[in-house]
């Protein structure tokens, strides 16, 4: 699971969650993998990113590289800030580990860098 | 046909077995393909911008790998653990989430620039365990794909419905969810090449595209005076050229591949064959 992923997964649709956001994050294997950089499609990604949850992620990971607390303005032609973003969203990933959902505490685990979101009948 | 939906549910009837056809089979991995081709068209992106998309039952990836050719990033949901192990071999792009998309889409509000789906939704019309609603499942799952969609976007499905009930039975739901849209049919005069793409809009009510194979539908009416007087005056000679005419016409309704019409289509060879 990428945490551009972690930042759009909710766990709202358990019955009496209302916002399920952030999930948290517990990983007890995390790769990183190469993939291709697409300046403009991490450009027009950010503005719909939620910095704190994305910094709070990622700082848990250990790969936060030190980025700046808040999202600083003009980055659209700032390509080391991009590339750095684009590591962080796209190229960290969870193996292994378990997201919990903020309010009920339920626990779906990841297994391969899949997320299980599947609830039982009860939860529904 | 048989139909799957009838046989398992899809976390049962896409076993190993059934997800190693989505690799090998090159059939229907060229079908998904153009399926999905046609969904990422009919989604209307704008041109040349990489999108952040959501794929529902994305299964092995295929309808994904065209997503990324275009350029695009998704993220895939899917049931079937499975078909997720074959795009995990594939080694895609996108992430992949294992959900039931009857449970809702557990996504932010707002996430994605569109949706798109191959051959997935027409699994919520059936109730495959008994606590299983499938107007409910119809219901949950189109209120949250809605909420998380970005306000301009469009969501392009592709399905199997079994008869028009069922079409009418998703579509209402999905507009009671507070989509705009309706069902885009390509070639519909096809058996085979004919398919359902239900193209849900979250923004103002924009025409529907045109399906594919179906020009020359709204002189339907024209058609059938003129009939009327030709049958009046007794059927008419038909010649060979017009039955090749009329033939090569109606094959291209089906949307088959057919050459086009040149002054020599139906002439006779000239002597020197």
């Amino acid at each position: 699971m990428k945490l551009l992923t972690h930042n759009v997964l909710t766990s709202k649709c358990i019955r009496g969650v209302t916002v399920g956001y952030p999930l948290l994050i517990k990983a007890t294997n995390v790769k990183v993998s190469e993939v291709e950089f697409k300046p403009d499609f991490v450009a027009k990604v950010l503005p719909k990113i939620e910095w704190d949850v994305l910094a709070n992620a990622a700082e848990s990971l250990g790969h936060w590289q030190n980025l700046p607390k808040e999202l600083p303005n003009n980055y659209e032609n700032d390509t080391d800030f991009l590339k750095k973003i684009h590591r962080v969203l796209l190229e960290v990933e969870v193996i292994q580990g378990e997201l919990i959902c903020p309010e009920s505490g339920r626990k779906f685990p990841i297994t391969n860098g899949i997320a299980n979101m599947l609830l039982n009948e009860d939860e529904v | 046909m048989s139909r799957p939906e009838h046989l398992a549910p899809p976390e049962i009837f896409y076993n190993e077995d059934e997800a190693k056809k989505y690799t090998q089979n090159s059939r229907i991995i060229e079908i998904q393909e153009q399926m999905s081709e046609r969904a990422i068209e009919l989604l209307l992106l704008p041109e040349d911008t990489s999108c952040f998309l959501l794929d529902i039952g994305c299964g092995s990836g295929l309808s994904g790998s065209v997503l990324e050719e275009q350029g695009h990033f998704w993220i895939g949901m899917d049931i079937s653990t499975a078909m997720l192990d074959v795009a995990l071999e594939r080694e895609v792009e996108g992430d992949l989430v294992l959900s039931d998309m009857g449970q809702g889409c557990p996504f932010r509000a707002g996430a994605f620039d569109g949706a798109i789906s191959i051959s997935a939704i027409q699994w919520l019309c059936n109730a495959d365990k008994s606590h299983h609603r499938p107007v409910q499942r119809l219901y949950k799952f189109f209120s949250t794909l809605y909420a998380c969609l970005s306000r301009t976007a469009r969501a392009v499905l592709q399905f199997y419905p079994e008869n028009d009930e069922q079409m009418e039975l998703v579509t209402s739901q999905a507009m009671k969810a507070g989509f705009y849209g309706g069902v885009v049919i390509d070639y519909p005069n096809s058996t085979k090449a004919k398919k359902f793409f239900l193209v849900l809009m979250t923004g103002g009510n924009v025409p529907l595209p045109k399906g594919l194979g179906t020009e020359g539908d709204s002189n339907g009416v024209d058609y059938a005076k003129r009939e009327r007087v030709k049958k009046q005056r007794g059927k008419p000679l038909k010649s060979v050229k017009n039955w090749i005419q009329e033939k090569k016409e109606r094959r291209r309704r089906q949307g088959r591949d057919v050459r086009p019409d040149s002054k020599y289509t139906g002439r006779k060879r000239s002597g020197r064959f």
